[in-house]
Order: structure tokens, then sequence, then C-alpha cells
């Protein structure tokens, strides 16, 4: 940046300064835009970060992924009955149109992310019945007692009946409807700001909410919130070096050296909710693309010399530069189950590996296709590459196959794989979520992520168990109990914990959010 | 005539019929929308019925058929990711594609003949031989490496133009939308118009100068010299008229070209047009969208052939004495 432009920046920002304490701008930039305003219609993380702004949840996860009170002020599993969890609702909130919060806004708003149309019910199935007991206090009640509940509410969004009613959307958009709802680009929320102005894919103006409910609790220092999505990655660094925008989300591991000594702009960084690893169909009784007989990955001891020969650390350097964490569990540090000592990597020893597969019968090695999406995760196709020379050294031939996010994904959900690269985020902070969908066996509802082929009655009993336990402690034995045994067996290969980089204005104060959502509402300004 | 515009007018049906097969069949190889639209969170019972919703659960043949019927209305559904009718999303992008079409395409025509009238009659002059030099390396360089050098020199290090978006644009009646009225949207259409313009720019420029030595080597402009006009009235009068009448074919077919090679400038400048979103619906798997983009670039072309081919007929006599008529 040229001197001359930081001088007029200041100068610009003195004069707003003079006249209003508090009016700032902030210019957002990421990658993609939300799809749609209409709450309860997609489960996905961009949509879900423009609806943070303009609605409120129950609970939400504050900049340090805590979980805080939002329109619900408590929750709590009533006395003596164990499948009932009961919310009182905040007093004295009203929606940005005006109309005042009440229980039945939230059991309309629950019963409408549980409708067919809506991609938030799979959140939501072990709930049978929710209902107002007066006008801040709800009751929901599930099939079976369950004491994660309230963490599946982080990201559901509270409307008002009165407004769907009248604009006709008291259902999630149906696509085979063939026409727009109201609530695709129109939005009522109780949230900390208001929606302006709308260009789907190209600008959305954001104002602060001043009767937000929270205005004297949080910051709130911004005053007008322009988002503006840019694809390119090039151009979405170029944006923020040119002073376009002040806030980049998800900065593009190339730039952030470059943007680190960039004058007038800092990165934060901290662990993303997201770990990278690598899955095998144990389960076949032979491999599709492998050049045995048999299936080598049914051997625990060819597991275990993957694990050896794969590398992280030497990923996190060559292929990360540094900005990974090195994993040996698919749990993010902050979730419930996770400890030091099963994170911890296997140091790389690659004759110990070569021993393995000796033992194992395989000492000539084999053939087998790695699959791996190219533009799902930070530098995937890259871990890819590298994880084929590191097998390589074992005598494992790796036939590579990167491609775009949704042939790689089809493929995987049509079980066309024996080995492939996977990421797994836990929206619920807690072990249940990881068990239910990577480790239980595949069978229904549960385990639809679990493409290894690996099924283990007590890890079943398991899942289902902590999915039901109330009792902390217990459930928190159960939990240990599980990763023991499928850390044991070396299911999956763990390579790293993803890093999330914001970069912004250094005048900026704002930590990362490791669930990728930035609450701008606890946005500072350095004045 | 009448005979000869019913056949093409056929010939341009079936062309955008194979267009359709075609694009249909490829979206058999993009991947499955259904997981895109749902979290991973969904079973596999909530995909089988959003396939059926959607109707990718009937045979192939009858998928196709609908989509010929739809098509045929300019029906092309609702997109997979915005849940927004297609048509609408293309109307509200096409203003800005075209205004960047159209501008770009001025600007080539503009500076190509300029630049080519130069080279022609200046052919010795240091100043021409650097610009032959430099449409050379124009014409070399992909657009996208164009576009992100245009704007890491003027966005980014000197910090005079925007580096994406439209800036402020003003509605003009129903469904358009213009930057031209506006500062910022002056201003950011300056880099895109060049990047996308580039191209044509210098093969219209070597194209005039071709022509123009060519004509300038002819009896009639030696004689017009020798008749004692001076040397502007013979360049511009007699040289550039005759130069012009390949040029203007040639113009007339590049403009679609535009259109279609505006995908990759879009991107670069993140440029709210349908090529922007062509290749975001192309990441998402949004079939409707990429079906309804395609079907409408095949539809630029066929026009353009179209009328072209009409106009020579209307222009050159010889077509029309094979139609036996009067």
């Amino acid at each position: 940046m040229l001197p001359k432009k930081t001088l007029l920046a200041t100068a610009v920002i003195g004069a707003m300064l003079a006249t209003a304490a508090n009016a700032e701008t902030l210019r957002w930039t990421r990658s993609a835009d939300s799809l749609t305003m209409d709450p309860h219609s997609q489960n996905e993380g961009p949509t879900h970060s423009v609806n943070h702004q303009i609605f409120d949840t129950l609970l939400f996860q504050d900049m340090d992924v805590e979980y805080q009170p939002g329109l619900a002020t408590e929750w709590h599993v009533k006395e003596d009955e164990p499948t009932v969890w009961v919310f009182k609702i905040r007093e004295g909130v009203t929606f940005h149109e005006g109309q005042s919060l009440t229980a039945d806004d939230v059991v309309f708003s629950i019963n409408r992310a549980r409708h067919e149309n809506s991609d938030m019910r799979g959140l939501l199935t072990s709930i049978s019945e929710v209902r107002a007991v007066d006008d801040h206090t709800v009751e929901i009640e599930t099939s079976e007692p369950n004491p994660l509940l309230p963490n599946n509410f982080t990201n559901l969004f509270i409307m008002s009946r009165e407004w769907a009613e009248e604009h006709g959307v008291e259902e999630p958009q149906n696509y085979a409807a063939g026409e727009e709802t109201y609530a695709v680009r129109n939005a009522n929320g109780t949230g900390p700001f208001r929606v302006e102005s709308r260009e789907p894919d190209v600008r959305t103006v954001f104002v602060r909410n001043d009767d937000y409910w929270g205005i004297d609790e949080y910051p709130m220092e911004i005053s007008r919130l322009v988002f503006t999505p840019i694809e390119s990655a090039s151009t979405r660094v170029a944006a923020l070096l040119s002073g376009e925008v002040d806030f980049l989300q998800e900065t593009p591991v190339q730039d952030i050296e470059r943007l680190a000594e960039a004058d007038g702009i800092k990165n934060e960084q901290g662990p993303e909710n997201r770990t990278i690893f690598l899955g095998m169909d144990m389960g076949s009784a032979q491999l599709r693309t492998a050049d045995t007989d048999d299936n080598p990955f049914a051997d625990r001891r060819v597991r275990e010399a993957i694990n050896l020969a794969v590398d992280a650390n030497t990923i996190q350097r060559a292929v990360m530069r540094g900005n990974s964490q090195p994993a040996g569990m698919i749990a993010p540090p902050f979730v419930n189950g996770y400890t030091e000592e099963m994170d911890e990597v296997p140091e790389a020893d690659v004759e110990r590996a070569q021993e393995l597969m000796e033992e194992a019968g395989y000492g000539d090695g084999f053939r087998v296709t790695l699959n791996c999406p190219n533009d799902r995760y930070v530098n995937d196709e890259q871990i890819c590459q590298a994880v084929v020379s590191m097998l390589a050294r074992i005598g494992i031939t790796v036939d590579l196959v990167a491609q775009t996010r949704s042939l790689h994904f089809a493929e995987l959900a049509r079980e066309e794989y024996d080995f492939y690269l996977l990421g797994w985020g836990v929206p619920t902070m807690d072990s249940e979520y990881i068990f239910n969908y990577l480790y239980h066996t595949k069978d229904g509802d549960r385990g639809s992520w679990n493409f290894t082929g690996y099924s283990d009655e007590r890890v079943d009993e398991l899942t289902v168990a902590m999915g039901q336990e109330i009792d902390e402690e217990a459930r928190n034995e159960m939990i240990a109990e599980a990763w023991e045994i499928v850390h044991d067996e070396i299911l999956y290969i763990p390579i790293h914990h993803q890093m999330l980089t914001w970069s912004m204005r250094d005048d900026i104060d704002f930590k990362v959010q490791s669930e990728n959502t930035p609450h701008f509402k606890y946005l500072q300004f350095n004045q | 005539m009448l005979a000869f515009l019913i056949q093409r007018v056929l010939q341009a049906i079936f062309v955008m019929f194979v267009v359709a097969l075609i694009s249909f069949s490829l979206f058999h190889y993009v991947g499955d929308p259904v997981l895109n639209m749902l979290g991973q969170e969904a079973t596999e019972a909530d995909r089988a019925a959003l396939r059926a919703q959607l109707g990718l659960d009937q045979p192939v043949v009858v998928q196709f058929w609908n989509f010929i019927v739809n098509a045929a209305q300019f029906e092309f559904g609702i997109s997979y990711r915005s849940a927004r009718p297609v048509t609408d999303l293309i109307l509200e992008r096409l203003p800005a594609t075209l205004e960047l079409a159209i501008l770009s395409a001025i600007f080539a025509v503009v500076m190509g003949i300029v630049l080519g009238i130069y080279t022609a009659l200046r052919r010795r002059s240091w100043l021409a031989n650097f610009i032959m030099t430099a449409s050379l390396i124009g014409v070399s360089l992909p657009t996208f490496l164009i576009g992100v050098l245009l704007i890491y020199v003027f966005a980014v290090e000197l910090g005079v133009l925007p580096a994406f978006g439209r800036g402020e644009t003003v509605r003009l009646g129903d469904w358009w939308t213009t930057g031209l009225l506006t500062a910022s949207g002056l201003r950011s259409l300056i880099l895109p118009a060049i990047t996308l313009g580039l191209f044509q720019l210098t093969l219209i420029m070597r194209l005039v100068r071709a022509e123009m030595l060519e004509v300038l080597s002819t009896d009639y402009i030696k004689f017009a010299r020798a008749r004692g006009l001076s040397k502007r009235v013979v360049n511009l009068r007699h040289a550039l008229k005759n130069t012009m009448i390949p040029v203007i074919t040639i113009i007339g077919l590049q403009l679609g070209t535009i259109i279609a090679f505006a995908i990759i400038t879009e991107t670069v400048f993140q440029w709210p047009g349908v090529g922007a979103l062509f290749i975001t619906a192309v990441r998402f798997v949004d079939v409707p969208v990429m079906a309804a983009y395609l079907m409408m670039i095949a539809l630029v072309f066929v026009v353009i052939n179209l009328v072209v081919d009409l106009l020579y007929y209307a222009v050159d006599p010889r077509l029309r004495a094979q139609g036996g008529g009067k």
C-alpha cells in the first residue's frame, strides 16, 4: 500500500471518528456466497456464516467455540424426565420488523427445521415433540434421552411465525416447486445486523441492529457490514492488498506469508474444526483396484505399516508450509473426548513399516488406487501426491486419481473406493458425532460416512449408548473406551487438523473462530 | 429466398438439438448434484427422496425429453444452488456480461483498426515494429494471466483501479442494470474490458494491417496517387474502404466469441455476469444453470451465423442465381 493511501485512509477514519463515535464500515470477503437467506433450507458453512449475522440461535459458539446463551437464557434436562429438555427463552427480544419473540416462534422454527424440505433435519432426528409451555418456556421431548441435544442448536436460527405466515414461507424451499419463495431473498431475524440489500453472489449489505438485545453485551462496533464474495483466490487477496476489503475469511495457504509481510495487514490463525485423514476399505474380500486377489487392508499390519510410512510432519512442513497440526486422531483439540496421547503422531519409521509388510506377506508390496478431491480441502491433491511418494518407499505403488469434489463424493458415496482422502468436522463438539458417522457399522442412518467396511459390535453399542447417556462421567468413559478400540485397530490414517487463517487490516481486533463462523458483533477496531 | 431461409432455420434448429444432446450427456459425468445439496448428516433415504423430487431417478431418455420440451419454452427449472428460477438468474446477470462484451468489442475494434492502419502505413518505423512484437505477446498470454497482471499493477501496486466487481450500478427499467452511469462503475469496467478485448484487438489489428498492405499495392491506389490526390485521401478513403469489407465480417463473428470467452475474465474479476454464474454452477453441479448457459451460448452463435449468412445472401447476387428464380 502506498503511504499516500494510508494517510488518506487515516484522514477519512479520523473524520469519521469526529462525526460519530462508532460509525465503522467493515468490508468482508470470502470465496463463496450464502446459498439462501432461508434459515432452514441449507446446512452449509457460508450460508450459516451469513445467517448468524441476521438471525440468532438458542445458543451459539463464541469466538473461542464455547457455548453461550443466545435467545435461550438457560437450558436443562427436566427433573425426573430424562427425555425432556427445557429452554428458557430470553424476554424483551424483538425481530427486525418489530414482532416480539415468544416461545411460539421457537417452536415454529424448530418444527420448520424438522420439515422434510429442510437440510437441517438430520441434526434433529431424535426430537419427537416441541411444545411451548408458556410465553418464554419451550420443552423439547426426544424419543430417547439425548444429552447432546443443545449442541445441535448452534445453527438453528429462530424466525418469526407471524412473518413466515404473512409471506407464505411456513415451509422451507422445495426444489421441485420450480419457483423461489420469499424467504430466499428476504430475512427477518433478531440478530445483530439487519439486511439492507442483497444481490446474490455479488454484494450483501448489513446495517447494525441498534435494538439488538445484546447491544451492551457485545462490542457491536461495526455499523455497516458489506459482504462481497470473490471466487478467485488471487483476486480475493489482491482486493485485501489494494484496500478494497478489510477482512478476508479463509486466506489461501500460498498467500499467508505474503500477507504477513504486507504493510497494514495481519493474519490471525487458529485450529479449524476439521481433520484430514485417509480411509481404507478393509471389509471387501478383494480390492477393486489392487493387483492382489485378496485385501491387504484387511490386515492390521499393513494398516500399521501405512500409518508409519505416511509422515504427517513432513506433510506439514513440505505441503502445508507449517499451516497445519499433524494429527493422531480424527477429532480436533476442542472436541469432547479428545486426548493428547491419542493425538500423538507416530514417528515415521520406514524400516519398521517394511518389516510389517513382510510379516503380512506383502514384502513385494502391491498396487492400489488412491482417490482424492482436488478442490475441497486445503492442498488436498498435494497431500495425496506426498502420500504416493511416501508409500512407494514401502513397496506400495499408488495410482492417484484426483478430481473435483462433486465427483469424488459421489463415487465415495457409491462405495467405489479402496483408498481415499476425506476431511471431517464435528459440529456438535462431541465424539459421539464422529463415531456415529465414521465408525459405526454402515447401517441405515448410522455409519453413513463409514466406507471402510469396518464393523465392531462393541463400538456400535458404545456409539448408541453415548448418544443417550445423561450421566456425564459414565458417558465420557464410554467415549474413552470407544476411542481405545478404534485407535488400536488403525481404521483410518489421520494426517492433520486443518489450520484456519483469516487476514485483516491490522487495526482490527478479531480472532479466528474454529467453526469458521465470524460473529461480527465481537469485532473491535483498535484506535 | 424463402426456401433458403427455411433451410437455414432448420439447420439452426438441428444444431441446437445436437448441443442440447451433448450438454445433457455431459451432465452425467459431472457428479451428483444431490450430494452438494444435502449436508453431511443427510441419510441415503433423504438423498433418494430428493433425487425423486428432481426427477433424477427417471430413465435418461425421459429426463432428456423433459429437458428439450422445457428448453423449447425457455423453461430451465430452478437452480439447485440458490433455489431461484434459472431464467431469472440469467436475465439478472446478462446486462453485466453484455455491457462488458460490447465495451470490449468497441475497444478491440477501434484500437485494432487504428493500430492496424498505423502499422500498415508506417511499416518500417520502430513504433510499428514494437506494436507488432507486443501484439505477439498479447496473443500468446492466457487471458487469466493478463487479468491477474493488470490487477497486480493497477489495483495492488498503483491502487488506481478496482480489482473486482462492478462498482455501483444503476437500475434501468425492469431488468437492466448498468455500470456506465457511475464513476466507480466506469472504473470497474476498464481492466476487465482490456483483458477480454486484448486478444480480439491483436486479431483485428493484424487483419487490418494485412488487408491494407494488400490494397495499397493494387493498381487503382497507384492510379489514385498518380492523379495527385493527397496521401490522406488515398489512404483513408480509397484504401480503407476496401480494407473494411472482410474486417466487418470477422468482427460480427467475433462478437459471439467475446461473449463466450467472458467466462475467464469474469472469473478473474468477480464480474457478476453469466460466465461467472456458469463457473459457480459447474463447481456445484448446478445442472439447470449449466444447461441453460450452454443453450444460450449456442443460440448466440447460431443466430449470429444465420444473420451473417442472410446478409451475404442479400449482398451477393451469385448466391441467389442458384435459386433459379427470377
